[in-house]
């Protein structure tokens, strides 16, 4: 942000003296209204809208197709219908608490927004605690649940509340044990300082680094859909047992809160992913123009977060959903220890090859084309067996 | 240390997206593990069994449609048979084939419907829709069949109500030869999931003696092991002239009689009455479809006991006649009705999560129950 803003001063955009903190000032001040309200709300909406597409194809269905092209609008219709309904308190709930919940759920989702490293330059606060603080503020959603969960006066409400407190308490332990062999690696907790340890290409990326970060990257994502409270671990607003778990009491507005926290929650999980397993916005130097780069690099740390958040929904639409005894065993009995092995075997690693193993990455590329052929096999070969044309023309 | 932990009663239902109907539970659960679920009955009871002194013998068939509603074809059929055995009237053969073909289509419609809510409660949507898809064909030829979709009121006392429209078997089928690959692919998305698998294995487990003290029937009892199908055993209509096989519960993930094994019965079944309905399309004969049989139908004066293979087991059809135009008393026995009376024994120390694995695995339908 800071290199972006000096260069246009440099280029004489604000005159020959310019008054730089005010620059500086407003610039933070536009971009965070910019990303809040520009990218961060809208992000939720265009996700539901998204998910419920994707989502209604995987089930042979139209999904919402009526308001704008293809439906576009839906999010905004829905949006607008939530704004416009009752705000009902239950009587016998704590109001204080009943209000302020779905408050603490957006701000934390808003909060990560600002160390979220768009591009080089677009980053709003470069912080060198910014993937402590991301998951710092990310955990707070866990306050909201819980207390909209108790303020509901519902013991239905109360179950998904405290079933939330414990996935999400519990999933923190894998979640942050997965960070520290990337953190080990670079050196630092910077956002930029991570992404600036990679390079474009795969090989270069953490994620095939080394066997321990492939692993901690894939247990970091199933911890990050637990705390988001997404399927397979959907247990909180588990909606055969709990109706809508923790929000079932909200209306209106404060529901509409809850869930565009949950569906921007997924872009959060795809970027801490995307900076710190796949190179984040890292992007080949093909032009000097920073704008031009800038851009370049956006478009890339978007597709690679997008790929994330559409593989979630692709896990949505395809797997059940875990008991809450089972999810609790997989983070303590599976989840942990795999975790803590990563984290010492890349402490041996580093100390084995302290620049690094510059054959592993290449093995580790091979593994995961392997992966990848196996996978793609499968697909084709129930592709084969599903028979399309039964689907494309049906007999009756 | 020891916490000191209080019995929490929850309610569940009568308005619950997985009570599979209006049908009510008191939960007496300690955090997530349930003490107890008390199933309440009653809230969709319409006094069905009165109905049937009030209208008549044929005035009530149209109300059998909704003692049973996701499979009516059954209860259309166990009534009209109750009827001929009190009157003695002989169905023509290719009445009895239609009769056959309409109820394993409803049967496997049922199924669908039956293993589509299982994948739905235990949180995964698509494999309902995609059993929805295929019911929803099911229900298409059904319709050009009766004109209904739901409530068919197809058969009558002495056959039924219409011939097969002309085409209908082609499509019919040709229906068959799309379901089974469908059938393969089902399994394949949700079947063998290692998450379905583990939520539905070892949980709610019936041993066949437990199963036959309380009273279950048809795959509930099946998925114990215990074979006994009314098809095979006490043979009525035209079964006996088709081959199929009728599956029983193996055990393959986890205990013997566990949900899993319900699952995978209705599952078998499915196939099972493909099978039946490809003889029944093939061999079914030329002929009236129905006997003729006085509009003022005056049974003389007796009982008798009718029992038809429902989608949901052993349905009894109860019906004493005094030789006046109403019968003097109906009662209907179901299989939901007893599978109800288990669910309390079963729910002790589950999770809350697994009483809803454990409807769904009954297969519990409210209007059955309350009737």
């Amino acid at each position: 942000m800071q290199t972006l803003v000096d260069n246009l001063i440099a280029s004489g955009m604000f005159g020959a003296h310019p008054p730089r903190d005010v620059i500086y000032g407003l610039f933070i001040f536009i971009f965070s209204l910019v990303v809040f309200l520009g990218v961060a709300f809208p992000f939720a909406g265009i996700v539901s809208w998204v998910e419920r597409r994707v989502w209604a194809r995987m089930q042979s269905r139209c999904g919402p197709n009526r308001v704008g092209p293809n439906g576009f609008l839906q999010w905004l219709a829905d949006g607008l219908k939530h704004v416009c309904k009752e705000d009902l308190i239950p009587a016998e709930s704590d109001e204080t608490l009943f209000k302020m919940a779905p408050y603490l759920v957006i701000l934390a989702f808003t909060l990560p927004w600002a160390v979220m490293p768009f591009s080089s330059s677009l980053i709003l606060a470069d912080l060198n605690v910014g993937i402590l603080y991301m998951t710092s503020v990310t955990a707070l959603t866990v306050v909201g649940v819980l207390m909209a969960g108790w303020a509901s006066n519902d013991k239905w409400s109360l179950i998904g509340g405290i079933r939330s407190a414990a996935q999400i308490v519990s999933y923190e332990i894998p979640a942050g044990l997965s960070i520290f062999p990337v953190v080990l690696m670079t050196g630092t907790l910077s956002m930029q300082g991570i992404i600036n340890a990679q390079g474009w290409a795969p090989w270069t990326w953490f994620a095939f680094s080394n066997p321990f970060t492939f692993i901690a990257a894939n247990v970091l994502y199933i911890s990050a859909l637990a705390e988001g409270n997404r399927t397979p671990f959907d247990l909180p607003e588990a909606e055969s047992e709990l109706v809508a778990g923790f929000a079932t009491e909200y209306s209106g507005m404060r529901y509409l809160f809850f869930f565009a926290a949950e569906w921007g929650n997924l872009f959060i999980i795809g970027a801490i992913i995307t900076t710190l397993f796949l190179g984040g916005w890292k992007f080949p130097h093909v032009s000097n123009n920073p704008v031009v780069m800038n851009v370049l690099e956006l478009i890339t740390f978007n597709v690679k977060v997008l790929f994330l958040v559409f593989v979630s929904m692709w896990v949505r639409g395809t797997l059940p959903r875990v008991r809450i005894d089972q999810l609790m065993s997989l983070c303590w009995k599976y989840l942990v220890p795999i975790s803590f092995v990563d984290m010492i075997g890349t402490a041996l690693w580093l100390a084995i090859w302290p620049q690094g193993n510059s054959i592993a990455p290449w093995i580790m590329m091979a593994l995961f084309a392997a992966i990848i052929v196996i996978f793609l096999g499968r697909v084709l070969h129930y592709f084969r067996r599903s028979r399309m044309e039964l689907y494309l023309s049906p007999t009756i | 240390m020891s916490i000191r932990t209080e019995e929490m009663t929850l309610n569940m239902g009568p308005q619950h997206p997985s009570t599979h109907g209006v049908l009510r539970f008191v939960i007496k659960a300690d955090g997530e593990v349930m003490r107890e679920a008390i199933p309440d009955v009653g809230y969709l009871h319409r006094s069905i069994e009165k109905i049937a002194e009030k209208v008549g013998y044929h005035g009530f068939m149209p109300y059998t449609d909704r003692v049973d509603y996701v499979c009516a074809m059954f209860t259309n059929q166990g009534w009209g048979m109750a009827c001929e055995r009190l009157g003695g009237i002989e169905v023509p053969r290719r009445g009895e084939y239609c009769r056959v073909i309409a109820a394993e289509f409803n049967r496997i419609a049922s199924h669908l419907l039956s293993v589509g809510t299982m994948g739905m409660d235990i949180g995964a949507m698509t494999p309902f829709t995609h059993a929805i898809r295929e019911r929803e064909m099911i229900n298409d030829l059904i319709e050009e069949l009766c004109g209904a979709r739901l409530t068919f009121n197809y058969m009558r006392i002495g056959g039924v109500a219409w011939d097969l429209p002309p085409g209908w078997r082609e499509k019919a089928l040709a229906y068959l030869d799309h379901f089974d690959p469908i059938w393969d692919e089902y399994n394949a998305l949700i079947s063998y999931n290692k998450i379905y698998v583990e939520r539905l294995a070892n949980v709610g487990v019936i041993s066949a003696e437990e199963a036959i003290d309380y009273n279950l029937v048809g795959p509930n009892l099946r998925g114990c092991g215990f074979k006994w199908d009314i098809r095979k055993d006490i043979p009525y209509s035209v079964y006996p002239e088709f081959e199929f096989d009728v599956p029983v519960g193996r055990g393959e993930y986890g205990t013997l009689g566990d949900a899993m094994d319900r699952y995978m019965v209705r599952i078998r079944e499915m196939r099972e009455s493909s099978r039946i309905l490809r003889q029944a399309l093939r061999q079914i004969p030329d002929g009236p479809v129905l006997a003729k049989v006085p509009r003022n139908f005056k049974p003389k004066a007796g009982e008798c006991q009718i029992r038809v293979e429902s989608a949901r087991g052993d349905m009894g059809w109860y019906a004493v006649s005094d030789g006046s135009g109403y019968p003097w008393r109906v009662h209907v026995r179901t299989g939901s009705f007893a599978a109800m009376g288990i669910i309390n024994k079963l729910s002790r120390g589950l999770m809350i999560a697994d009483l809803v694995t454990l409807i769904a695995s009954l297969d519990v339908i409210a209007p059955e129950i309350d009737r």
